[in-house]
């Protein structure tokens, strides 16, 4: 008789510690959407654009020659910034590859496919991959006249890796080719802004190749460089992660 | 009346508020996982939603934005670009939490966060 009755006090009581931290998350909500609501209603939009952002759009099409403001800010103005988010995502790709790497089945381990893949998927990838590299490659390329850029494009490069893998789970990326793609770009990157340095007005300095005309591919000095290299860096940083998480074994 | 930056603005608030909600609430890491995701979307939308104003267009200049009357006629380019860094950080974020889930169960065949109690005291 007295088992029964613990267990079910037992069940009471995580029930009730249950409810309470529900209880705890629903009050915390609230506090925060009051704060929320605060922000919103005295929210009022700015009619005119602020100092820095002036300061751009002023000066974007003179100095920088991009016709994407946007991506003048990104690569140039704040080009250090991106440098910065670059090895952040290097560290998360290493990090994920690292922890990753001691579940990760030797190349030549014989796997089996759980799910048949279906003709629809293998032949639609085949159809596809290749025109969703070329986007990836056309969105990098044309970062500093449409909305996109290199972070854009090395996603929809990855976009098609990913098609690629459901298409076919077993299928090996080489992580070589992978990591020698990842740390040349990201040399070269890192070389061009040196040479800002030593040849033109600074770090990440894009006047180290002539400006152009406004909205021409070959325009804004380095930046189509710049953002085809970032391009290719996240597409293989990317690649490396989605090649990693496919790979662990599955236990 | 309410302006569509307003509106995009609440959307992104309460994509918040339902993030943390699921982060708060959910006991299966891969659901916290997501909801850390929607939470990060409405943290970026709100940020758009900030450098929107009305009546102007895309930090783009072409033939329908000369450069000379930029000044008049885009919206704040600098909220986009912080978002565009928010979002492949974000990505990375998520990439993180996604592989230390698959090494939590792979060591304790759970995914459940009440069993991992290394940590409690």
């Amino acid at each position: 008789m007295v088992a029964p009755i613990s267990t079910l006090t037992t069940r009471q009581t995580t029930r009730q510690t249950h409810m309470i931290k529900r209880a705890i998350a629903l009050l915390l909500l609230f506090a925060v959407g009051t704060l929320f609501a605060s922000l919103l209603l005295g929210y009022v939009p700015d009619s005119e654009l602020n100092h820095t952002a002036r300061y751009y759009a002023e000066r974007t099409a003179g100095d920088v020659g991009a016709a994407n403001i946007v991506t003048a800010i990104v690569v140039t103005y704040r080009g250090l910034d991106t440098l910065g988010e670059v090895t952040v995502l290097f560290i998360s790709a290493a990090i994920v590859g690292l922890v990753l790497a001691q579940d990760r089945l030797p190349s030549d381990a014989p796997r089996q496919p759980r799910v048949p893949v279906s003709e629809l998927l293998s032949t639609g990838s085949r159809a596809l991959t290749p025109l969703i590299l070329l986007l990836g490659v056309y969105v990098f390329v044309n970062g500093h006249l449409t909305p996109g850029g290199g972070f854009q494009g090395g996603a929809i490069v990855a976009s098609g890796m990913l098609l690629l893998l459901l298409a076919d789970p077993l299928k090996q990326f080489s992580h070589q080719l992978i990591s020698v793609l990842e740390s040349l770009s990201g040399l070269l990157f890192v070389g061009i802004g040196v040479l800002g340095v030593l040849l033109a007005g600074g770090f990440l300095d894009n006047r180290l190749l002539p400006i152009g005309t406004l909205g021409e591919l070959f325009s804004a000095g380095v930046i189509p460089v710049i953002y085809s290299l970032i391009g290719l860096k996240v597409g293989a940083e990317f690649s490396s992660m989605l090649a990693s998480l496919s790979e662990t074994e599955e236990t | 009346m309410i302006s569509l930056a307003q509106m995009a603005m609440a959307a992104g608030f309460i994509l918040i508020l339902i993030g943390f909600y699921g982060a708060l609430t959910q006991r299966n890491l891969l659901r916290m996982i997501v909801a850390f995701t929607i939470a990060d979307t409405g943290v970026n939308i709100v940020l758009v939603a900030v450098g929107h104003m009305r009546g102007r267009t895309a930090p783009i200049l072409d033939v329908a934005v000369p450069a000379a009357d930029a000044v008049a006629r885009v919206i704040d380019p600098v909220p986009q670009a912080l978002v565009l860094t928010a979002i492949v950080i974000g990505l990375g974020v998520t990439a993180l939490m996604l592989a230390y889930a698959l090494k939590l169960h792979a060591r304790k065949h759970t995914l459940d966060i009440a069993k991992m109690t290394e940590l409690k005291w």
